[in-house]
This record gives C-alpha cells, sequence and structure tokens, in this order.
C-alpha cells in the first residue's frame, strides 16, 4: 500500500504541496477533490515519485518508494496521467499490451488479460483499431484499460492512481469508469482518483480529500466531507446537500 | 491473418531486397559485369574456390565490395538511429541531426580540410583518417554539449535539448561558413563535396571502423525496443511501467552521437535516410520497435545502396555525390507523406 508521511512539494521556490499525511488503504477508492490549482495533479507526481518531495517520504509496502527497482515497482504501482502524448499509430490492444510490459506472463496471457481490461473499462468494442483514430474520450477509456491491465487482476498490496480518469467522458462512461474502479478496489487494491465532479464522487468513493491551496481541508467519508460549508470554502458553491433517494449516499443540488 | 509470420515475411522481404541491391551494387558501375561473374567473383573472395574472371575478382574486390559495405552500413545505421531519435523525441518527424551530431562533424570535417590547407598541406597518407576522426570527434563533442545544456537537476529536457541543438547548429553553420570565406578555391571544392556526401572514397580502412560502431548499435537498440515503445506513451508513463527512463535516453544519444558520428566520418553528409527510412518502414510495419528497428536496418541499407547506384550510373562515367541522390529522392516522398497524412 502508498502512505505519504508529511509529504511537501516546492516549485520555483513556492510550497505548492505541504502537510500530507495519507494511506491509501486495499479495498477503497479515496477520491481527490479541490479547485483548479489545489494541488490535486500535484499531489498526484508526488506519490508516485514524479515530483521529487521537499520534504516528507513516501512508502510503498515497508520501503521508500524512490528504493524500489523500477519493475517491481511497476507492477505493485500504476498511474494514469490525465493526457498522453501518445502520436504513434499503435493498435488498441498494443496500448493496452504495453501495460504488461513489467511483467513476463507471456503472449497468450497477456492477450487475455487485455481483453479482460478492455472489457472492464467499457472499450473492448475498440479492439482492433487504430489509436490514433480514436476520439479523446476513447483513448481515455484505452488509457484506463491499460493501467487496469498492468496491475491485473488487481489485488492486496497494489495501488492505482488516476487524474481525472473521467474528463473527457460522456456521463455513462463517467459512471461505468468510476465502477470499474469500484470493481477493482473490491479485488483488493488501493485506489486514489482525482475527480471534479462531486456527485460522481460521493456515489463511488470511500473516502474523500478536499485539498485547498495544497493544503489538506478535510479527509474523511463522503458524509463527513461533503457538507455545505466545507464547499463553500473550498470551491465558493453554495449548495444543499440531500440524500440520494434510491441509493442514500449525499446528493450535491447546486443553489 | 498472424502478424508474426506477417512480420517474419517482412524481415525476409527486405532482407531480400537489400540482398538484391547488393548484387546490382556490385555489378553495375562504369565496367559492368554480368550479374554471374559478379556473384562468382565475391564467392572466390570469401574463398569459395570457384572460376571467375581476374578482372571482375579485382574490380569487386579493391573497389565495389568496400563501396557496397560501406553504403549498406551507413544507410543502416542512419536508419537505426533515426528510429532511437524518432523514439527519444516521441515525434515521427525527427531526425538524427537534431541533437547537433551531423553539424558538429560537418564542423569537424571543415576544421580538418580548412586547417589542413592552412597549415601547408597535410601529408596524404594521414590526411584521411585525420579528417574522418575530426568529424567523428566533432560530432561527439556537439552532442556532449547539447546533452550537458539539456540536463538539469539530475533529468535531461528532451524539449531543451532539440533547442539547444538548433542554437548549435546555427552556430556550428557560421563556423563552417567562417572556414569556408577561409578556404582557397581547391579546399572549397573538396568541402563542398564533403558536404555532399558520397562514398567515393571507400576503402576497407574506411570500413571497418563504422562496421564496428554499426554492429553496436545494431544489437543495442533492439534490446531496448520495449523500452522505446513504452518511451512513446510519454517519459513519466515509461517510468510507470518500471523503465529507467533517463538511462534509456542517455543511451539513446549516445548510440545516435556514434553512429551518426561514424557514418559522417566515412561517407560526409547524407540527409534524408535517417529520417525517411523509418518514416517509411513504420507505414508498412507499424510503429513497434521490436520489428521497426531491424526492418528499419534493412531497408535503410538497401535504400543507400540504390541510391548509390543512381549516383553512379545517372551521369556515368562522372559521378553526383550522393547525398544530392538522397535529397532527391527523399524529399518529395517526405512532402507525399505529409500532404497525404493531412487529408
Amino acid at each position: 500500500m502508498l502512505r505519504a508521511e508529511n509529504l511537501a512539494v516546492r516549485r520555483a521556490g513556492r510550497t505548492v504541496l505541504a502537510g500530507i499525511d495519507l494511506e491509501l488503504r486495499g479495498g477503497e477508492v479515496l477520491g481527490v477533490l479541490g479547485p483548479n490549482g489545489a494541488g490535486k495533479s500535484t499531489l498526484l507526481g508526488a506519490l508516485c515519485g514524479d515530483l521529487p518531495a521537499a520534504s516528507g517520504q513516501v512508502w510503498l509496502d515497508q520501503q521508500p518508494l524512490t528504493a524500489w527497482p523500477g519493475q517491481q515497482r511497476a507492477q505493485r504501482l500504476a498511474v494514469l496521467l490525465q493526457s498522453s502524448s501518445l502520436d504513434f499509430a499503435f493498435s488498441v490492444e498494443a496500448v493496452v499490451g504495453m501495460g504488461r510490459l513489467p511483467h513476463a506472463t507471456g503472449l497468450s496471457i497477456d492477450a487475455q488479460i487485455v481483453e479482460q481490461a478492455l472489457q472492464a473499462a467499457d472499450a473492448q468494442h475498440l479492439s482492433g483499431r487504430n489509436y490514433l483514430a480514436l476520439s479523446g474520450g476513447e483513448r481515455q477509456r484505452v488509457h484506463l484499460a491499460r493501467v487496469l491491465a498492468q496491475l491485473w487482476p488487481g489485488g492486496a498490496g497494489q495501488t492505482l492512481l488516476l487524474d481525472e480518469p473521467t474528463s473527457m467522458l460522456d456521463p455513462l462512461h463517467q459512471h461505468s469508469t468510476l465502477q470499474a474502479l469500484r470493481d477493482f478496489a473490491g479485488r483488493g487494491a488501493a485506489v486514489l482518483v482525482i475527480v471534479h465532479d462531486l456527485n460522481l464522487a460521493a456515489r463511488y468513493c470511500d473516502r474523500l480529500l478536499l485539498l485547498v491551496n495544497g493544503r489538506p481541508q478535510v479527509l474523511g467519508s463522503p458524509d463527513e466531507v461533503l457538507q455545505p460549508d466545507n464547499l463553500k470554502l473550498v470551491f465558493g458553491l453554495d449548495v444543499l446537500v440531500q440524500r440520494h433517494p434510491e441509493r442514500d449516499h449525499p446528493l450535491i443540488v447546486i443553489r | 491473418m498472424n502478424p508474426r509470420v506477417t512480420a517474419r515475411a517482412l524481415l525476409f522481404g527486405l532482407s531480400g531486397l537489400l540482398l538484391l541491391a547488393l548484387w546490382l551494387s556490385l555489378a553495375l558501375g562504369p565496367v559492368s559485369l554480368p550479374l554471374l561473374d559478379s556473384v562468382r567473383a565475391l564467392l572466390r573472395l570469401l574463398g569459395v574456390p570457384l572460376a571467375a574472371p581476374e578482372q571482375a575478382v579485382l574490380i569487386i574486390g579493391q573497389i565495389r565490395l568496400p563501396r557496397s559495405l560501406l553504403g549498406l552500413t551507413v544507410g543502416a545505421v542512419l536508419a537505426l538511429t533515426g528510429v532511437a531519435m524518432q523514439g527519444l523525441f516521441r515525434n515521427p518527424l525527427a531526425d538524427p541531426g537534431l541533437i547537433g551530431v551531423s553539424s558538429g562533424a560537418a564542423l569537424g570535417a571543415a576544421l580538418a580540410i580548412v586547417g589542413g590547407t592552412l597549415l601547408g598541406g597535410l601529408p596524404a597518407v594521414v590526411a584521411p583518417y585525420l579528417l574522418s576522426g575530426s568529424a567523428f570527434a566533432g560530432g561527439l563533442l556537439v552532442t556532449a554539449l547539447v546533452y550537458r545544456l539539456g540536463r538539469r537537476n539530475g533529468q535531461t529536457s528532451v524539449a531543451t535539448m532539440l533547442l539547444a541543438g538548433i542554437a548549435l547548429t546555427a552556430l556550428a553553420g557560421a563556423a563552417i561558413g567562417l572556414l569556408t570565406y577561409l578556404a582557397d578555391d581547391a579546399t572549397l571544392r573538396t568541402l563542398t563535396f564533403w558536404n555532399l556526401g558520397s562514398l567515393n572514397g571507400a576503402s576497407y580502412a574506411r570500413l571497418w571502423p563504422l562496421l564496428l560502431v554499426t554492429v553496436v548499435v545494431a544489437l543495442w537498440l533492439p534490446r531496448r525496443a520495449r523500452a522505446l515503445n513504452a518511451l512513446l506513451l510519454g517519459e513519466s508513463e515509461a517510468r510507470h511501467l518500471g523503465f529507467a527512463v533517463e538511462r534509456l535516453k542517455a543511451e539513446l544519444i549516445f548510440c545516435t552521437a556514434l553512429g551518426v558520428g561514424a557514418a559522417v566520418a566515412a561517407a560526409g553528409m547524407i540527409g534524408f535516410v535517417g529520417l525517411l527510412v523509418p518514416h517509411l518502414v513504420r507505414l508498412l510495419v507499424g510503429p513497434d520497435h521490436r520489428l521497426l528497428l531491424p526492418a528499419s536496418a534493412l531497408a535503410g541499407g538497401a535504400l543507400l545502396l540504390f541510391a548509390d547506384l543512381l549516383a553512379r550510373l545517372l551521369l556515368a562515367p562522372a559521378e553526383l555525390p550522393l547525398g544530392i541522390v538522397t535529397a532527391l529522392l527523399g524529399a518529395p516522398v517526405f512532402l507525399y507523406l505529409l500532404l497525404r497524412g493531412r487529408a
């Protein structure tokens, strides 16, 4: 599991992230919320080692993240960044198959996993297509399948970090993506996902972290975090918090 | 169709093409040899006891074999390093010259050519070696500088390297211009011809160092094929797939500096091969480096041999500089690809 201890990041002499104490738990989806520029992507970058920590430490299992050999780290930790710069005409399966590069499971097992991961990302119908011919949302789902394939089937000890995996998706696929992450976490892995849609977060996340100015504001269950005064303070939004009539999670209505 | 079967068929096809190019390149020239004689002569040179005309054995052994092997090697190494650079820059339009190695080598050569004349002419025995050595060293030095400029806090910024490469290329161009200005007419001619590239001065002495470098590059890059595939996703993505990205970048740059430096040192500036061959081959086999690298090496070798055949035959008995032929062939094909891609 991934754990951050008093993590801080400085950029160009400015502290852009500080005071992060966070433990991701197996089987749990943790949502990160916050206004633009709050440091959500910085947090993700620091957690996965893309950004050096100015202070504090990130632990993967019992070892500092930086001490892991690349391949073994990649078998435990997968990261989906906001957008990929891939500009080469790979087939969809080849892109998803890159998730299997850290493994030596062999062609036939890899092909099965690629198919299952595509199915989980609701992208199996894209199989055989040229990646460059896909729309932005379709590409996003292919990359989701790639990181799922990297940890497939997912279990205790594995961590998946995702930066706005729903940013280009239609409403149906926003839900199917979050549901896929739920199912993935259900098999024992820890999932951290940056989302913007409060109701999506309320429905699918076990815990939520609200970030403001690079500092954690609240960390807790959706019921604890999605309070009108919290949302007013963080987003400047006047909201009503009601209950979902069928599922009983908080439902945020903008006033 | 099974993609692995197609891949194998493709590599076989390209090998066949390369052998055909080699055969024609041995047989054709100012003195045209019967096709069979050229094969017999080659086999006899390889130690097979066969009857072959003495003249054919002499021409092939002394002139055409070193030239053809040099062309094959130059084409293969330029294509391989082209693949490496397009992978490094994650851009199918990248060229090995981007990191300054070609312009550095050109500057090194110009220094040797003009400097040699200013010092009152070098002994004919050392002049070619000095020229090649100086070109090779120039390429390595400028590339090292570009790499150094792109590094900050233990990380290499590919974008900074690209810009540093452009700046240093301009600087090297200015220095070459200055040397050109200082040169007398005869030196100027040497300089110009060298810049146009040619296999004319081919000899075994020129071939061996390049062949050694090419073998190293051709063995090393395919070991990084999977890492190169991952790199196309992005540097962070490749790191998250477990690859040591900084090390990979350093290796790619080193291989390119070595390969292009040696190629330019042996045959002068030959443009478009490193850009065009990987591009064309990618259209055939797709972007997977496990196939792209060997296929590009074969295609690069074949293309350069055919281009050299044209250079030798078009105006025979005179000879066109090879760089002119590759540019004449390359530029229109490149434009065609560009416009087709936009449609």
